[in-house]
């Protein structure tokens, strides 16, 4: 296991700019998820972590040796790919043991480890099929097995779960998460699915058009967002934001929307007066059904998802959406109060970052 | 979160592998180009010069420069007029009926029916008769000592009395086609059904929903998906063919009396037989610059396609 | 018992089917069929019962003397030395080239392109006189290595075409998978992407072995004696020769077809199954 320091990272092709300045220090052992839209560059990241993209500028240590002249083989790390990369026409057992065949390690050694990986994932009885015979599960967990077995210095994780269906998501989240609890490995993950970084991360990376938007755990990241950007992508259903123009008063601070109503912030921020700001609130944070307190928003839309009720209002001179644990009475076309609790807003600048 | 610090300012790998990196797809490449400059660029070269001096094997006394002696000596050459008018019918009439019977076999074999594998295996067969052979089978076939052709043709009223299509000097470029037909319609079937099974199922039955005929779902949905695939194919196959000389050496050795040379074939007769290097070359030289005209015509046509898009 | 309900309008289009696939079927096979034929009819009722469909007789004699008293099974020998080791040659050089041309992008990716396509455009014809020239100092006129060498550059671009069709159908993490697990990538092209490309390897071997099997020009221009002919120049000369012995002169057809038929029928499920998997290039 090792630490994983990433100094001053930029990625060109040619002349197109795909990562610009990346700073990341990983401790040993650490579950980092790199998160983000398609085409942030957290997949260059992670390749150029494992070897297989070149790196145009900075430099990457794992276990505190610079690794950017060695090839993928000599930096000790296992990668778990998207389509699992499994060599079809090798046996499971086989497809475990390449890389220990690969280093001439002997043949009881070897078969021991394929065992204890094995054991660990619950392949035993699968050893002898071809990949071509197992599920998208078993598949997932061979890839596993091969990167276990080598008791590599770090773990990577390219998108491993995106083939894999709803359920079998669920469940394979788990058993990533329960290894790593009893393997310790160091672990970078990367995915666009914020949930599967809010599950299985000890800090999560969110990345956005080549840069780093913030780091932190993912409580951090929910709690306080630190720009924008991130406070959109992580947390479903999305947060709400509303436009305006701040106007300070001490405990009487406002946000004047757009169709002229204000949003009461319940205590000033360092903003400029008048400025452009944007107001978030989480869905889930969204006080309902209060009778004579807050706004009278109508209701356009109602989604039951059985575990609560999104409810799409209108409020502000935008769309509003409220989620609730409660069964709600509310129909399509009434109207209901709503209360946006002061301490549960978050404030941008004009320039989409987190005001204090 | 602390950026390491290295007393390095190295950015990137040092010369030495960028190189190692950078080389390697050439190394991969590089038997295979070298056989292929050694073996087919260098005496290109050397044939284009021949085409300016005169070289006769049987000539050992060196080869003088002669200038364009050649050129001016081809220019009233009926034979090469012919062989020139020839090539155009030659590769007309075969790859139009090569496409022709090879699409229809195509569309034949695209829906499945019992037995359609075996069906398959005996209708590609032809290809995998050596071009020779089929030449020399053909030519058997068509010789009224020992074939059945002529006989065929004389029941039919085709022919007056059963004789050899090969050494009549009118219809004997015939012989060779037919033979090349033979011979060639698996290609364009093969490649033709290739192309019908990458598209897509669920657009005939779009179409037949909409209430489209085979002949409209054919016409809206096959050809259009088709014509790039047949346009490429036909035109490099025009090319090669052009330039096939096999079947027409071994039918008709460009017989009778010269009247069934293409200008392949003469280039090789030149050189073969008479031994005659130079002027072989300077055939050579001449049906390379008509290449290159015809692949000139099909970029500039491609041009002008694209530019209406 | 239940039985398939044929609606009537069906069975004219159906019917016209079938019959047109038997015109192609006997199209196809008649050439070959009169061939085996006359070869295997005797001398005495050849030119009486030439027309037939099938001798009242049948003899092997031809097939005798074509196999003891002829040189055919030397130049059998000669065709199946030759084609065979074009065919290993090529299939390991266009691996080679045609995984580069897959996996890297080059600068000189283009170029090589733009080269091997040419090769595939002018006419081989042209080379004739020059090749002799340049092989005869070298000895390597009338010599089957001679043979070799032009065979093996002339079908190096359009196997690589082919190989690297194959390749593109193989996805890159597998290398990559194997990179990490401690391969270098030539032995990763080795142990991991080669194996899976066998279906291409066989279709590269049966087109190269087919394709130097059948050449004539190069091969009559570049062998003159009889102890290095391959089979089409040994045939060739055999008929010149007995230009009236027309059921010897089949029967070493026949013998011709074998090598040619059988690769070719091994490989031809894969023919299409190749070529929709990766784009034809004509």
């Amino acid at each position: 296991m090792a630490s994983i320091d990433i100094a001053a990272i930029r990625k060109s092709y040619g002349s197109v700019a795909v990562l610009h300045g990346v700073d990341l220090a990983i401790r040993d052992g650490e579950f980092v998820v790199l998160v983000g839209p398609s085409g942030c560059g957290k997949s260059t990241l992670l390749r150029m972590i494992a070897g297989l993209e070149d790196i145009t500028a900075g430099e990457i240590h794992i276990g505190g040796a610079c690794v950017n002249d060695l090839e993928p083989k000599d930096r000790d790390i296992a990668m778990v790919f998207q389509s699992y990369a499994l060599y079809p026409h090798m046996t499971v057992a086989g497809n475990m043991s390449y890389s220990l065949r690969l280093r001439r390690a002997a043949k009881e050694l070897i078969a021991g480890k394929v065992k204890a990986a094995a054991g660990t994932l619950g392949l035993d009885a699968l050893l002898e099929r071809r990949p071509r015979a197992l599920s998208g599960g078993q598949r997932q967990r061979v890839a596993m097995g091969r990167a276990i077995v080598r008791a590599p210095k770090a773990f990577l994780f390219d998108e491993p779960l995106s083939n894999l269906d709803a359920r079998l998501r669920e469940q394979m989240r788990g058993e990533i998460k329960r290894l790593h609890q009893s393997l310790g490995a160091t672990s970078i993950y990367v995915t666009h699915d914020q949930i599967e970084a809010m599950t299985l991360a000890d800090r999560i990376v969110a990345m956005n058009a080549g840069l780093v938007q913030q780091v932190g755990t993912p409580l951090d990241l929910y709690d306080r967002p630190a720009n924008l950007f991130v406070a959109g992508f992580i947390g479903s259903p999305a947060m709400n934001m509303f436009q305006g123009n701040y106007h300070g008063n001490g405990g009487a601070s406002v946000v004047i929307a757009g169709d002229g109503s204000e949003i009461p912030l319940g205590r000033a921020y360092a903003v400029e007066e008048g400025s452009r700001v944007t107001v978030g609130i989480r869905p889930e944070h969204v006080h309902l059904g209060e009778a004579g307190r807050g706004i009278a928003a109508p209701v356009d839309l109602i989604e039951p998802t059985g575990f609560g009720t999104i409810l799409h209002l209108r409020a502000f001179g935008s769309d509003l959406k409220a989620f609730t644990l409660d069964r709600t009475s509310a129909r399509v076309g009434e109207t209901v109060p709503v209360v946006l609790p002061p301490e549960r807003l978050h404030l941008f600048d004009a320039e989409g970052q987190r005001a204090g | 979160m602390t950026a390491v610090s290295t007393a390095t300012t190295r950015r990137s790998a040092p010369p030495l592998r960028r190189l190692a990196v950078a080389s390697e797809p050439y190394l991969y490449s590089a038997p295979a180009l070298i056989l292929i400059v050694a073996v087919m660029l260098v005496p290109l070269a050397l044939g284009i010069s021949y085409a300016f001096r005169d070289v006769k094997l049987l000539n050992p006394f060196g080869a003088p420069f002669i200038g364009l002696d050649h050129f001016r000596e081809l220019a009233s050459d009926r034979t090469f007029a012919r062989a020139l008018k020839n090539t155009l019918f030659w590769a007309g009439a075969s790859v139009a009926l090569q496409f022709i019977f090879g699409l229809i076999l195509a569309l034949l074999l695209n829906r499945p029916f019992a037995g359609r594998s075996i069906v398959q295996a005996l209708v590609f067969l032809p290809w995998a008769v050596p071009s020779f052979l089929s030449g020399l089978n053909w030519a058997w076939m068509f010789n009224p000592v020992i074939g059945p052709i002529p006989h065929i043709l004389t029941a039919l009223g085709l022919m007056a009395t059963p004789s050899n299509v090969l050494s009549d000097p009118f219809n004997a470029m015939w012989g060779p086609i037919v033979a090349n037909v033979w011979w060639g319609i698996p290609f364009f079937a093969i490649t033709l059904l290739a192309a019908l099974q990458a598209i897509p199922r669920d657009l005939y039955e779009a179409a037949s929903i909409d209430g489209a005929n085979a002949l409209q779902r054919f016409w809206s949905i096959t050809l259009p998906f088709l014509a790039p695939t047949i346009a490429i194919t036909i035109l490099l196959r025009t090319v090669w063919i052009a330039n096939f000389a096999d079947l027409i050496v071994v039918m008709t050795n460009g017989g009778p009396a010269d009247r069934t040379q293409i200008v392949a074939s003469y280039i090789f007769t030149q050189a073969f037989r008479r031994l005659d290097f130079g002027y072989a070359s300077a055939i050579a030289v001449v049906l390379l610059l008509l290449l290159m005209a015809y692949a000139l015509l099909i970029v500039l046509l491609r041009q002008s396609l694209l530019k209406r898009g | 018992m239940a039985r398939p309900h044929i609606r009537p309008k069906r069975i004219i289009p159906t019917v016209a089917h079938r019959l047109a696939i038997l015109a192609y079927v006997l199209f196809a096979l008649m050439p070959l069929y009169w061939l085996l034929k006359v070869s295997v009819t005797p001398n005495n009722l050849l030119y009486t019962e030439g027309v037939r469909m099938w001798p009242s007789q049948t003899s092997f004699e031809h097939y005798a003397f074509v196999l003891a008293h002829s040189d055919f099974p030397k130049f059998f020998e000669n065709s199946v030395i030759v084609s065979g080791s074009t065919a290993v040659i090529v299939t390991i050089l266009a691996s080679l080239a045609g995984y580069a041309l897959s996996r890297f992008n080059f600068r000189g990716k283009y170029w090589i392109v733009v080269l091997m396509l040419l090769t595939q455009m002018f006419p081989l014809v042209m080379l004739i006189a020059p090749m002799f020239k340049m092989l005869s100092p070298l000895g390597l006129t009338n010599s089957l290595t001679g043979l070799v060498i032009v065979y093996t550059a002339f079908n190096v671009p359009f196997a690589t075409f082919l190989m690297q069709s194959f390749f593109d159908g193989i996805p890159k993490d597998l290398e990559e998978a194997a990179m990490i697990d401690g391969a270098t990538r030539f032995r990763a092209f080795r142990e991991i992407i080669l194996p899976l490309t066998l279906p291409g390897i066989a279709a590269t071997l049966g087109f190269v072995f087919t394709a130097a099997w059948s050449e004539l020009l190069f091969a009559l221009m570049l062998i003159s004696g009889v102890d290095a002919s391959t089979f089409p120049v040994g045939l060739l000369t055999f008929v010149s020769k007995f230009s009236v012995d027309f059921g010897q002169m089949m029967a070493a057809g026949v013998l011709a077809l074998i090598p040619a038929c059988l690769f070719f029928l091994l490989i031809q499920r894969f023919l299409v199954q190749g070529l929709t998997a990766g784009a034809v290039k004509g």
